[in-house]
């Protein structure tokens, strides 16, 4: 029997209210003059990207900005994050961002055990296999960002390939 | 061997009925496929074909001296002829057996490319799939030849004033795309093989969308080489055709090395078996190429110019009727009788991933993204489009669920179905 036999997946699943709002007007759409690190990632398998400038200050996420183009998953994903991170510590947003990606790529992942808000909406996401990468760039982009500001070098997933631009 | 039941141009029931894959249904609903230019679907005589080699022939060919291996070979070199014919070849010898057209092309790359000197230009056009791209940008970088671009014209064609613009005395390859796997237009390739030959260049054709939809006739075409992929055409994946011009493919060196591309062997030094066979080392993909026969007797069945009318009109109605959905562009030539069986689109401001999620729901396949063609996505300003494509065995009825889906995408997205 079929994943999907068994669980029967819905596009109500994907397209939740939260994504296409987020897709319709972005949050923190834009580069931050005052960015601490600056990173960009794409899908090269759709064509997916993502630029982001992160802002910290006294080891917290200060303001978040992004660019790109792709579709209201790839992107809808980034505004939320960018809502989500403002103001949390660097430890908190890394685990936010481990957490996101257990979402994604786990359609049996336990939502009752964090606290994501608005992201949750992305839970869906999992259990549409082709579109996980959607979802997933942004944070692949912040994790790049972010290991660079505390001067680590982030693992290279040629999948979702992600640089720093300044920083 | 299962032969391709007789049918009258396009009864297109009659066509379907050979087509198991057509009977499933995707997410609850008939499966309407619409993305025959990344591949097609195959009629029960070709996978009969499949299984009626392992089940009654399997051998390798060539060398053997037994009964199996003698029919195995006679049906495998039969194929070759067979595509001779299909393509107004001279000769079966000038049919060469690869993997796909990215091999062909990538074999005529590897090989003409270590000809080539500094300052020497490969021609190639703004619309070429990414596999008759980047192998030139391995012969550019390593001969330090040059590659210069045919751009699209006002209509997004190639036409042969761009085309003259782009060819000079410098020209010593100009490989060329017949039919665009995005914009669906065809390239007036007869006109430029002859500016090719006037400078001295040797004229490449990618047919890998124009031989499974259109009839091509290596001579009217006046091309040099020509590559095409068998899975395109109703054929097994693995199976690609490189022709060309026996004089010249005698001139190539071998392109991979090994075992049936041989005559003698010392430890020190080889020669080359005969054409074609200097360009097939080791064992060839017998079971695929020999269904690949099935498939152009399908195709010689049902002829190739009802194919060619069947893909006209159902493009022409889907331009007509996608035409008429406010927010949606369509690339490619504005006349939808100067373009094949393709149709690139955008709808509203909806992603193209978004309309192939929301369409496959509704059993409708069709592609998104850039499909192999970056630099022709920059060219077009977009960063990728939605793509339905169509073959003999589609009918209007699934243009009309294909408006349906995209209304659906829309309502999706917030727009008034009405609208």
């Amino acid at each position: 029997m079929s994943r999907e036999s068994q669980n029967p997946v819905d596009l109500d699943d994907l397209y939740r209210d939260v994504i296409l709002d987020h897709y319709r007007s972005p949050r923190n759409r834009g580069l931050l003059a005052e960015a601490t690190v600056s990173a960009e990632g794409f899908n090269p398998s759709c064509g997916d990207e993502i630029q982001l400038s992160v802002a910290i200050l006294d080891g917290a996420v200060s303001g978040l900005g992004f660019g790109g183009a792709g579709c209201s998953i790839s992107q809808s994903s980034a505004s939320m994050m960018t809502e989500a991170l403002e103001g949390r510590s660097l430890q908190d947003a890394r685990e936010m961002s481990t957490h996101v990606q257990q979402m994604l790529t786990d359609d049996s992942f336990d939502l009752d055990a964090v606290n994501l808000g608005d992201l949750e909406a992305l839970s869906g996401v999992a259990k549409f296999p082709v579109r996980i990468k959607c979802g997933l760039l942004a944070w692949k982009v912040l994790d790049q960002a972010l290991a660079n500001a505390s001067g680590e070098q982030v693992e290279d997933d040629s999948d979702i390939p992600t640089r720093v631009t300044s920083g | 061997m299962v032969t391709a039941v007789d049918m009258t141009p396009l009864d297109s029931a009659a066509i379907r009925a050979q087509f198991p894959i057509l009977e499933r249904e995707v997410h609850g609903n008939p499966l309407v496929y619409l993305d025959n230019a990344a591949t097609t679907q195959k009629p029960q005589a070709v996978i009969d074909s499949l299984t009626s080699y392992y089940s009654t022939m399997n051998a390798n060919i060539h060398r053997g001296l037994h009964t199996l291996a003698e029919e195995a070979t006679a049906a495998y070199e039969g194929v070759r002829q067979q595509v001779a014919e299909f393509i107004g070849a001279a000769s079966h010898r000038e049919v060469v057996f690869t993997r796909n057209t990215t091999e062909s092309l990538n074999l005529l790359a590897y090989t003409l490319g270590a000809r080539l000197q500094p300052g020497d230009e490969i021609v190639l056009s703004a619309a070429e799939h990414h596999s008759n791209l980047v192998p030139w940008q391995l012969v550019a970088q390593r001969t330090g030849a040059v590659l210069r671009f045919i751009e699209l014209n006002d209509d997004q064609q190639i036409d042969v004033e761009t085309a003259r613009r782009a060819i000079t005395p410098n020209a010593r390859i100009v490989s060329i795309v017949h039919i665009s796997n995005v914009l669906g237009s065809i390239t007036p390739v007869a006109e430029i093989s002859q500016m090719a030959r006037h400078v001295g260049a040797t004229m490449i054709v990618d047919a890998a969308q124009s031989a499974p939809h259109i009839a091509v006739d290596v001579d009217e075409l006046g091309v040099d080489f020509m590559a095409f992929s068998s899975h395109k055409m109703l054929g097994p994946t693995g199976v690609g055709v490189l022709w060309g011009r026996r004089e010249l493919l005698a001139d190539l060196d071998p392109f991979l090395g090994g075992g049936e591309m041989i005559s003698v062997v010392t430890r020190e030094e080889s020669s080359w078996a005969a054409l074609p066979h200097k360009f097939e080392a080791g064992t060839p993909n017998i079971a695929d190429v020999i269904a690949f026969g099935a498939a152009i007797q399908f195709l010689n069945a049902v002829g190739m110019d009802a194919v060619a009318a069947h893909d006209a009109d159902l493009t022409a109605y889907a331009v007509e009727r996608m035409s008429r959905l406010e927010g949606l562009d369509i690339y490619g030539p504005a006349d939808p009788s100067e373009r094949s069986a393709v149709v690139a689109f955008n709808y509203r401001d909806i992603h193209s991933h978004d309309i192939a999620t929301i369409l496959d729901r509704s059993g409708i396949a069709v592609r998104a993204g850039h499909h192999c063609a970056q630099p022709l996505m920059r060219t077009l300003g977009v960063p990728a489009t939605a793509r339905a494509s169509f073959y003999l065995y589609n009918e209007r009825s699934e243009v009309d669920a294909l408006i349906d889906g995209l209304l659906e995408a829309g309502e999706r997205f917030g727009f008034d179905r009405g609208a």
